[in-house]
């Protein structure tokens, strides 16, 4: 065969996978063929290596209208006739090498694929990994990713409502750029990526398509290398201002009732997006390069069909309607052009004045050679799963839960969202900042509450459990909103698949989230996969991103983590006393802060978990609850100087004799556990709900004061933890 | 009360503020876009937020080319009321409407936060349901939002009580640690000579319904209602 290694490389393309192709075509492929081929068969389009293992969520259930893996997103019913429509996908390669356009048009991505399918964006969200800030390097990925978010999207007018900021030395130089995206939309409204019949036409709306991102979906479907520095012209540019337009219109569009299908142009740009909607509906398309409103002179049929300019959308319109919907776009002064037709020949026909240039089956190329492969763990996990916590330092603890709350990984974000306008649509009951958003629907007396979360360092150490407590955790922070988990979107970002222990960390967190998922009635209703998140320097931790929404039927019993009034008692359900031992500091913040290593394991009991939930949303619902929050990252501690902070008033522990470790007492991070403040009129109610429930809980103090003391334990000033907290992004720059 | 909600392209708090008008005060709303030229119905033109024209080149420096905005210029020579928030109130300043200018915020980022602001003048047909130094809970959402004025200006600003809103701390000091955007004697809010066109960059439809954390933004609307039905007494009786 006459191919060379060269052509295949800049694909991406495997020998083997070449040999595929022709055997299936036939004949070789010519080279805008084998362009085409090697972006649909690239990890970040075909899913090769997650496909098989995707398949292992449940996506099934009766509020669920589309479920994983058949649209651009997925949606759950919420009543009133009402679709909440999400999907959350990653920007990871792009902002390594350009953060603020990477994670700009990472923002436009997710934003056209949740107004693609007919539904208005609400919110986005943002799940961001860093390396350390004492790096240079690290703080202009940083610092450019997040003005790339607020820069795109508070020009959209869609609030951004939180997510996620997580350090770790592993994501250095491999930043995770992850961002979500909500939208809502009548039942009868959503618009599904499809083709119809026979000769509807082929309308692409939007930007004009210059020679930007041109391998940009294979770019994500390699390790970052010294040479990705020159893949910058793989990183497209956005323009905020035309998407709004785009959004504009498109919804406008769809409001008619004469779109047959819609599909962005993200990953793959103009070639994934029609040759997806024929796939779907096994039709073909016939157009012509010719017709698509160029950018640049002499663009070669390669390049446009390649070409991830951003701020595109294909239509599908039946004949008759055609012009009803470009007056729409001649409004917002956009291109509307039809560049070809939908045929009942299942071939992709791809022309250039009218000479078919390109010509290959759509079922073969949508078709690609998927990898199951035998996962092996790394050997030496298992010793550090099993290594010993007891080398615990003397500090006083005050000094300890000061230095914990002042981490990077712990403190205030809100010198970030800050950044991000939260607000606009006037639905943000909740801002960033809580356990997770609430945003009221217009309308109705309901509300929503949106949450990103998940922790590497469990699912390094342990990438089952991992897989499962980030499931579990994120249905907790929705549960301590008063919302009832809907459904979950994922975004899997992980190394490079083909090495076998990173195949095992992701077959296993995928295990262990369906797990949760299953345990917890969470299905899965869409998500996204960067693999080879891998530099130099090695691979990032196993992270797979979780995001989730809630439903809270009544808005008005919505519930905040903030301590509310003195006198209020401080419960812990999900334990039965305050003592814990060494081993629930098992990768826990507390071991990275202060020894700077992971080791032991997380744990979680899904059986538990399920019954504190139901137990915490049922004794909202009866508004006996004043203030819940989740226990997480540096355990009780933080959990409560949290509380304390918010809600700017301190708590005088019950005494609680220890007779282990203080340190595992306060910063372990046992699962399950939510710290609850209640009346004193309702403790008696609340106190025998539990009993009943069979619920493990312990009365941990009572709201008062100007200070966080727990006798014998701790002793702080609320002052002086809200001075640590605010202050430790800021100074985690300074900390070089 | 008719009231016309200017949209441009890229205008994204036109619904907020429809939506508030409507539902919360029960007034008559329409949405008008920018290539319209006739605003001879309405009582009030609101020119809301957002990124008119994305705001490429400066603030509002494109959208005050807009057909519209003609009629709007009528309509404030009319003593009708204008109201711009945040990118209305940099369209305002491009477009001659207001004295000063809008730059870039001093620490060169965009702001979305609660600010609080001290009521300087309660005569305005804007203000005048408010206290003297009242203190109004209100949010903002910008870029830019440094307000500036030549000494002259700001001095007539200062002279004719054209200053309607400065930002403050709660007890309705003026201080820079209250100041969000670095903006020229924290100043936050202005009319014109006849004190019918509002320039501010705080967003008050933000903050008219109590579970979105204020209702302060309604002081500003019942006013600018208020105002309008106080000087309709013919239009009432008969």
């Amino acid at each position: 065969m006459s191919i060379d290694q060269k052509t295949l490389d800049e694909i991406a393309l495997t020998r083997a996978e070449y040999e595929v192709l022709v055997e299936r075509l036939d004949r070789e492929p010519n080279h805008l063929e084998l362009g085409i081929v090697g972006l649909l068969w690239s990890e970040h389009c075909g899913y090769q290596h997650s496909k098989p293992l995707l398949r292992l969520f449940e996506s099934d259930a009766p509020h669920v209208l589309i479920g994983a893996g058949k649209e651009n997103a997925g949606a759950v019913d919420i009543g009133d006739n009402l679709a909440i429509v999400m999907k959350v996908e990653s920007h990871n390669h792009p902002s390594a090498i350009e953060p603020y356009e990477g994670a700009a048009t990472g923002v436009g991505g997710i934003v056209r694929d949740i107004f693609s399918m007919g539904a208005r964006p609400i919110a986005l969200l943002n799940s961001l990994f860093f390396g350390p800030l004492s790096d240079a390097r690290n703080r202009y990925l940083y610092e450019g990713v997040v003005s790339g978010i607020s820069g795109y999207g508070n020009c959209l007018g869609i609030p951004d409502v939180g997510g996620q900021i997580t350090f770790a030395d592993a994501y250095s130089r491999n930043p995770l750029v992850n961002a979500m995206c909500v939208g809502i939309a009548k039942h009868e409204d959503v618009i599904l990526a499809q083709t119809g019949e026979s000769g509807n036409v082929l309308l692409l709306v939007g930007a004009d398509t210059g020679r930007d991102g041109i391998h940009g979906a294979t770019f994500a479907s390699v390790e970052l290398d010294t040479e990705s520095e020159e893949r910058r012209p793989a990183v497209q540019v956005g323009n905020p201002f035309l998407e709004k337009l785009l959004l504009e219109a498109c919804l406008e569009a769809a409001q008619t009732g004469a779109l047959v299908g819609m599909q962005d142009l993200g990953a793959g740009g103009l070639t994934s997006s029609a040759i997806e909607c024929a796939s779907n509906d096994g039709t073909g398309i016939d157009l012509d390069v010719a017709l698509v409103p160029r950018r640049e002179d002499g663009m070669t049929p390669y390049e446009v069909m390649l070409s991830e300019s951003q701020e595109r959308m294909l239509m599908i319109v039946a004949p008759e309607n055609v012009d009803k919907i470009q007056s729409i776009f001649d409004r917002w002064d956009l291109h509307s052009v039809a560049i070809g037709h939908v045929t009942d020949d299942g071939m992709a026909r791809i022309r250039e004045k009218g000479e078919i240039v390109a010509e290959m089956p759509v079922r073969i190329i949508t078709d690609p050679p998927l990898y199951r492969l035998a996962g092996v763990e790394d050997t030496k996990m298992e010793a550090i799963r099993s290594s010993t916590i007891d080398d615990l330092d003397n500090d006083p603890t005050e000094k300890t839960l000061l230095k914990i709350l002042n981490s990077s990984n712990i403190g205030d974000r809100q010198s970030v969202y800050q950044q991000y306008d939260h607000q606009v649509m006037n639905n943000t009951v909740v801002a960033p900042g809580a356990d997770a958003a609430v945003l009221r629907i217009q309308g109705t007396t309901k509300g929503i509450a949106l949450k990103t979360d998940t922790n590497g360092r469990y699912c390094w150490s342990n990438p089952f459990i991992g897989g499962a407590i980030a499931v579990a955790e994120t249905a907790r922070n929705l549960i301590c909103m008063g919302a009832r988990p809907l459904a979950l979107t994922n975004c899997l970002n992980f190394a490079n698949p083909e090495k076998l222990e990173i195949y095992y960390q992701l077959e296993q967190c995928i295990l262990g989230m369906q797990q949760a998922s299953n345990s917890l009635s969470v299905p899965v209703i869409s998500g996204n996969v960067s693999l080879y998140n891998e530099s130099e320097d090695g691979p990032i931790l196993p992270t797979p991103l979780v995001g989730m929404v809630g439903l809270i039927d009544n808005i008005d019993k919505h519930c905040t983590p903030a301590f509310k009034n003195a006198g209020d008692l401080v419960y812990v359900v999900g334990s039965q006393k305050l003592e814990q031992d060494e081993t629930t500091l098992g990768a826990s913040e507390y071991l990275s802060v202060m020894q700077h290593e992971t080791k032991g394991t997380p744990s979680i009991d899904l059986d538990l978990e399920s019954l504190i939930q139901d137990f915490v949303l049922k004794t909202i619902d009866k508004q006996l609850i004043q203030s819940a929050h989740d226990v997480s990252d540096g355990g009780i501690a933080v959990a409560i100087a949290e509380s304390c902070i918010w809600g700017e008033i301190g708590l005088s522990g019950d005494t609680h004799a220890l007779n282990g470790s203080k340190d595992a007492s306060l910063f372990g991070e046992a699962q399950s556990r939510i710290v609850l403040s209640v009346t004193p009129e309702n403790s008696d109610q609340f106190e025998s709900l539990a009993k009943e429930g069979n619920i493990p809980f312990f009365k941990l103090g009572t709201v008062q004061g100007t200070n966080l003391d727990l006798p014998g334990i701790v002793n702080l000033t609320v002052d002086e933890m809200t001075l640590a907290w605010k202050n430790a992004l800021a100074e985690s720059v300074e900390k070089r | 009360m008719r009231f016309a909600v200017i949209v441009f392209p890229g205008t994204w708090s036109d619904k907020d503020c429809g939506d508030v008008l409507t539902n919360v005060f029960h007034q008559e709303v329409d949405y008008v876009w920018h290539k319209e030229t006739d605003l001879s119905s309405y009582d009030c033109a609101i020119l809301p937020g957002g990124f008119s024209y994305g705001d490429y080149l400066r603030a509002g420096a494109i959208a005050r080319f807009s057909p519209v905005m003609e009629q709007v210029t009528q309509m404030a020579n009319d003593g009708r009321l204008v109201i711009g928030i945040c990118n209305g109130f940099q369209i305002l300043c491009e477009s001659g409407l207001l004295p000063g200018v809008l730059t870039r915020n001093a620490h060169l980022q965009y702001r979305c936060q609660w600010t609080q602001l001290r009521v300087e003048n309660t005569r305005l047909p804007f203000t005048n349901n408010c206290e003297q130094d009242q203190i109004l809970k209100i949010p903002i959402s910008h870029g830019e939002g440094n307000y500036f004025a030549p000494p002259d200006i700001l001095d007539r600003l200062n002279r004719n009580g054209q200053i309607a809103f400065r930002y403050s701390n709660a007890s309705g000091n003026i201080t820079d640690e209250d100041n969000p955007n670095g903006s020229l004697d924290n100043i936050a809010g202005i009319v014109n000579e006849n004190g019918n066109v509002l320039g501010m960059m705080p967003h008050p439809e933000r903050s008219c319904e109590a579970n979105l954390g204020s209702i302060d933004g309604s002081f500003i609307f019942e006013s600018m209602i208020d105002s309008y039905l106080a000087q309709q007494p013919a239009k009432l009786s008969t």
